[in-house]
């Protein structure tokens, strides 16, 4: 191919935007913002892909953010890695666990799936609350390193990691969305026995999703204790992380790679600025309220509504 | 005789304690017509599900060109070369009638169609079917009978050595039965042996070379079809004594 796909130029624009961003913004809250916003949208991105892609609704993706976080942890207090490396290795664990995990629950289905999944939550969640070696239930504190590249802050760096990591997310998204083992992952969601005898190998193709959501969640998770600087179970294993996860996508949209985003970057900004500028406590209303108005009036989420009205208006 | 290309042998399902299918026995040539009947509840579709792999069955083997087959699974069944449609339409939904095609052509045909051309060989058996005016159309929007040829498109794209067709007539008018059995005779012509499982016996006795029979989970008969549906067996299964 000759020609540079849009995407690309796009991609490559907010990875240069947000370097400009780094240089010419001071006020460091808009950084440890957005970086939130980013959070989310990795972890939509990797939902979507067992969720939206697969059509295995679950609650219990989001412990694979905070296996990541505490992967992180773990690593980074028995051996010093570096953020990359500790991101790596919380890919590599959480995408061998989220292996497992399937292959252990992926026979269930529908809302038996659902409830396996939000058990395994909290069984990792008191595995990790009993664990003192990385703080147990008191939690652990985490030094920011001292080195931030070329980069005026610790935090800005983290923003502009974050971004590489949600642009490479999208980008794995999208190809998996066009691919030929994205299209056996939605003939799977539309109808596992019809995929089946189609010759498509359900099991398998149910692996590798549960494997890519898990790593990619972990990849979330990796950085969050750098950011935060102290983490314990309860705000690892946040619930509000976790409806987030999924209000994202299913307010953007499922069936396409975009809707995870748009459905991140407009949950995410809407839930910052009202936190701002409202309520810290009144953003969490946010989301359920959202939630609530898409399931009941736009099932198929903002991707969803505008496909019908362009199929409309072709019509 | 051409060679036997599927054979299932002793082949018995239970549920719980109902006894679905028993000792059945039943064989197929490569490139033969066989009509299945039976009354409702004899065992037809559980007996293609056993052989599609959809189920498992408990007892007995299934042998596909010379190899045991019995406990693949069913996408490994349709690689090989079995497909089926269900009585129940079972589209991808969320995908347009060309991409349902897409599916069996990447996957279970994958090893035999030319991967850079899956766009024209769908077209090409959507245009068999009759089906190539709707190629864009999402495919949860059509109707009964469009979603009838689907299915056999979809099964024809996994570009089998039999295909299954579990009732795809039911509920059609007579004009579309007489559509689905050109079809069908159109495919068998191509070198694929049809099984297929039908109650309108119109078009089992149009279509069969040969006819078998299940009833409460036995085989009771298996000829050709007029000594097949003079059996006093068959009769009585059908209408009682």
């Amino acid at each position: 191919m000759s020609k540079i796909s849009p995407f690309w130029v796009s991609a490559a624009v907010v990875l240069a935007a947000g370097l400009a961003f780094t240089e010419i913004v001071e006020n460091q809250y808009y950084f440890t913002a957005i970086y939130l916003i980013l959070q989310g949208l990795i972890m939509a991105v990797a939902w979507n892909i067992l969720g939206g892609f697969t059509g295995y609704v679950n609650f219990g993706s989001a412990a694979f953010f905070a296996v990541g976080a505490y992967t992180a942890i773990a690593l980074d207090k028995a051996l010093g890695l570096p953020l990359p490396l500790l991101i790596v290795a919380a890919a590599a664990i959480c995408g061998l666990i989220g292996l497992g995990v399937g292959y252990l629950t992926l026979r269930l289905k529908g809302v038996y799936f659902a409830i396996a999944t939000l058990a395994m939550a909290i069984v990792l969640e008191t595995f990790i609350t009993n664990w003192s070696y990385v703080g147990g239930a008191r939690g652990a504190y985490i030094l920011t390193p001292d080195k931030h590249l070329w980069f005026d802050s610790y935090s800005e760096m983290l923003f502009m990691l974050m971004l590489v990591l949600a642009v490479v997310s999208v980008a794995i998204s999208r190809k998996l969305n066009f691919s030929r083992l994205g299209r056996g992952l939605a003939a799977i969601r539309d109808d596992e026995v019809a995929a089946e005898c189609a010759g498509v190998p359900t099991l398998r193709l149910k692996l590798v999703s549960t494997t890519i959501m898990g790593a990619m969640m972990g990849v979330a998770g990796a950085p969050y204790p750098f950011f935060v600087t102290y983490v314990d179970p309860l705000s690892a294993f946040n619930l509000f992380v976790a409806v987030n996860a999924i209000a994202m996508p299913m307010i953007g949209g499922t069936a396409h790679w975009i809707g995870p985003v748009i459905g991140a970057l407009l949950v995410g900004s809407m839930q910052e600025i009202v936190k701002v500028n409202i309520s810290s406590e009144l953003n969490i209303l946010i989301v359920g309220v959202m939630l609530v108005l898409f399931i009941s009036l736009a099932p198929q989420g903002i991707v969803g509504l505008v496909q019908k009205h362009f199929l409309k208006r072709k019509a | 005789m051409s060679d036997v290309i599927l054979r299932v042998e002793n082949l018995s399902k239970r549920f719980g304690g109902f006894t679905a299918l028993q000792n059945v026995a039943l064989h197929l040539t490569a490139g033969e017509r066989l009509g299945l009947i039976g009354p409702n509840g004899s065992g037809k579709t559980t007996l293609i599900n056993c052989i599609s792999g959809a189920l498992y069955n408990d007892d007995g083997t299934i042998v596909f060109e010379g190899a045991d087959i019995t406990r693949l699974p069913p996408h490994q069944r349709a690689r090989l070369g079995i497909a089926r449609s269900f009585q129940i339409p079972k589209p991808f939904r969320s995908m347009s009638v060309l991409e349902n095609l897409r599916i069996p052509l990447e996957y279970a045909a994958w090893s035999r169609a030319e991967h850079r051309r899956i766009t024209d060989e769908a077209m090409h058996v959507l245009e068999t079917i009759g089906l190539k005016e709707l190629a864009g159309k999402s495919s949860g929007d059509l109707t009964q009978v469009d979603m009838r040829k689907l299915e056999l498109a979809r099964a024809l794209a996994a570009k089998p050595k039999v295909l299954v067709s579990d009732e795809a007539m039911a509920g059609l008018s007579g004009a579309e039965v007489d559509e689905i059995i050109e079809i069908l005779l159109g495919l068998n012509r191509t070198g694929v042996a049809v099984i297929m499982i039908e109650h309108i016996m119109r078009a089992v006795m149009k279509f069969s070379e040969r006819v078998a029979v299940l009833d409460a989970g036995q085989k009771i008969a298996d000829g050709d079809p007029q000594s097949v549906i003079a059996n006093p067996d068959v009769q009585r299964a059908y209408l009682g004594e």
